[in-house]
């Protein structure tokens, strides 16, 4: 039987109308995704590019009023405080991503999974209010410590999830190998369950470090900012992200110049930090 | 004759759920035992219970397995797993690590570093694997870019390297194409000179071929052990006859 409603060519071609529209659409909005990093790009190049040379990494900072200098404080800062932040992340992170994974299918690894969703949700800047609190008071001066702690606290949960995550697409049936050659449950997460996983784990560090290089918020609670070189993480250290805050909204043209530089170093740095990770945990083996 | 495993009046549970009812068999040392019977029959559980993988996955067991006149349940899980080894249904190979490694892996990761020590056993092991000549050129090469059948074979290579006594095998050949299968069966014939193995297969074919004696699973409860040849030419119960004409299951 014909059926002459669905042969017609109204139906051919209302279907062809609509499935085009639809598309374009996908695609708009596709390039709607980009634009924003493209304009980024695009600004923090073209404003940026005038202070890029190699005094930027290597010259402290001029005095106020003074053209010129450079930032290599804040991007020795920087780097320490991401640092800083991963060492005390870094463990928690992974450590309690394994527990959740391996261990944690009870109550008390449904309460962890929760309150690090909880976490991962609580606005930067109250962590920096809470790390100023509990650290900065009663140290009685800022520090790059704080800073550090402050950003440890906002990669944990990325890291905890992103590793039990990566721990969970591990087959069971490697466990069970690991265990059926005799190996203790913990040789067996280690050195198979871990190892095999090692790959989506760094990539979850990774985010969660990149994450923390750009925090401004809970670094001018903590860490503050330094005009001068420091590498003590006792004292008040610089960073890109408070320079950049400092700097763009100061009144001088050379400063704001200069935010962009810093912008434009930022973005180079977490860049240099993903390839080498790709390039650390780049597998021997080709996976099929 | 001697007996390696003697398994006495037997349960295994899944928390409350009876899934073996009162096994007992004896399993001779050095010989290949098969444990045929249709899906869902409790055969995996049952070899599972031989190294204690069964309480793995939250089971539990009453009644008593013997291996060399001791009991199982008072021997550490993870020394008895050394001395019982085990070859999966699917083949498992340990994807980071090179094929030499995936063989050393017991022995690395027992504490064993010495590549002088190490080396021979691989060697060693992947022959009797019958793997060695396929992979000797490109030991460093990961182990899961061979086929299904010489990963599987690399399995029982990594299982072989820890020396175990009795090798259990849930299945080895159901995943692997007639040739790769012929080459397992084959390999089993000659690793039972050396250890006692226990196989669980769905291949009636396969049992008939590579077992001395034959276990018919049905249900959770042990319906008929006897030789090989018995069980498939003259079976003393219906229901193993049934089965091993293929009336039903």
């Amino acid at each position: 039987m014909e059926n002459k409603l669905m042969d017609s060519k109204y139906f051919f071609y209302r279907k062809k109308i609509t499935s085009s529209i639809m598309m374009s659409l996908t695609f708009i909005a596709a390039l709607a995704a980009i634009i924003p990093l493209i304009f980024i790009f695009y600004y923090t190049i073209s404003k940026g590019v005038t202070y890029f040379n190699f005094n930027f990494f290597v010259a402290m900072p001029k005095p106020v009023g003074e053209s010129g200098g450079g930032m290599a404080n804040a991007i020795m800062g920087t780097l320490i405080l991401i640092g800083l932040g991963g060492a005390i992340g870094i463990p928690i992170g992974i450590l309690s991503g394994t527990y959740l994974a391996e261990f944690g299918n009870n109550k008390f690894g449904f309460l962890v999974r929760f309150m690090t969703d909880v976490l991962s949700g609580v606005p930067s800047i109250v962590v920096g209010v809470v790390a100023y609190t509990m650290i900065v008071i009663p140290m009685k001066h800022f520090s790059a410590l704080a800073g550090g702690i402050a950003l440890g606290i906002l990669v944990i949960p990325t890291i905890t999830r992103t590793t039990e995550e990566m721990i969970r697409l591990v087959p069971s049936s490697l466990r069970e190998a690991g265990l059926a050659l005799g190996l203790p449950k913990w040789k067996t997460t280690i050195a198979i369950v871990l190892r095999t996983a090692w790959k989506g784990i760094a990539t979850g560090v990774l985010l969660g470090l990149s994450r923390a290089a750009g925090e401004t918020a809970p670094l001018l609670f903590t860490a503050l900012g330094n005009r001068f070189w420091s590498t003590n993480i006792g004292q008040p250290m610089a960073s890109l992200t408070v320079y950049i805050y400092d700097y763009a909204k100061s009144p001088f043209e050379d400063w704001n110049q200069q935010a962009w530089t810093a912008a434009l170093v930022l973005i180079l740095l977490i860049s240099i930090l993903s390839l080498l990770f790709r390039i650390i945990t780049r597998s021997k083996y080709k996976t099929n | 004759m001697d007996i390696k495993l003697s398994i006495k009046n037997l349960d295994a549970y899944y928390g409350k759920t009876k899934v073996l009812h009162n096994i007992s068999l004896d399993i001779p040392k050095n010989k290949a035992v098969a444990i045929i019977g249709p899906s869902g029959c409790g055969k995996s559980t049952f070899i599972r219970c031989l190294n204690r993988m069964h309480e793995v996955v939250g089971g539990s067991i009453t009644g008593s397995i013997m291996m060399d006149n001791e009991e199982l349940s008072k021997k550490d899980p993870v020394l008895l797993r050394k001395r019982v080894g085990m070859v999966f249904q699917k083949p498992n190979p340990f994807p980071t690590m090179s094929i030499f490694n995936n063989v050393a892996a017991g022995l690395r990761l027992n504490g064993i570093r010495n590549k002088k020590i190490i080396a021979p056993i691989v060697e060693k092991c992947l022959k009797q694997a019958a793997l060695w000549d396929e992979v000797k050129d490109n030991l460093d090469d990961s182990g899961a870019n061979l086929s299904g059948g010489q990963q599987q074979r690399l399995c029982i290579a990594r299982t072989l390297a820890v020396d175990p006594e009795v090798i259990l095998m849930d299945e080895p050949a159901s995943a692997l194409d007639p040739i790769s299968t012929t080459k397992i069966e084959d390999l089993i014939f000659e690793l039972k000179k050396d250890y006692t193995i226990v196989i669980v297969t769905h291949n009636m074919q396969q049992a008939a071929r590579v077992s001395d004696y034959t276990a018919f699973f049905y249900i959770g409860e042990l319906v008929e052990f006897d030789v090989t040849s018995k069980i498939f030419m003259s079976p003393a119960k219906k229901q193993t006859e049934d089965y091993v004409r293929g009336r039903f299951g």
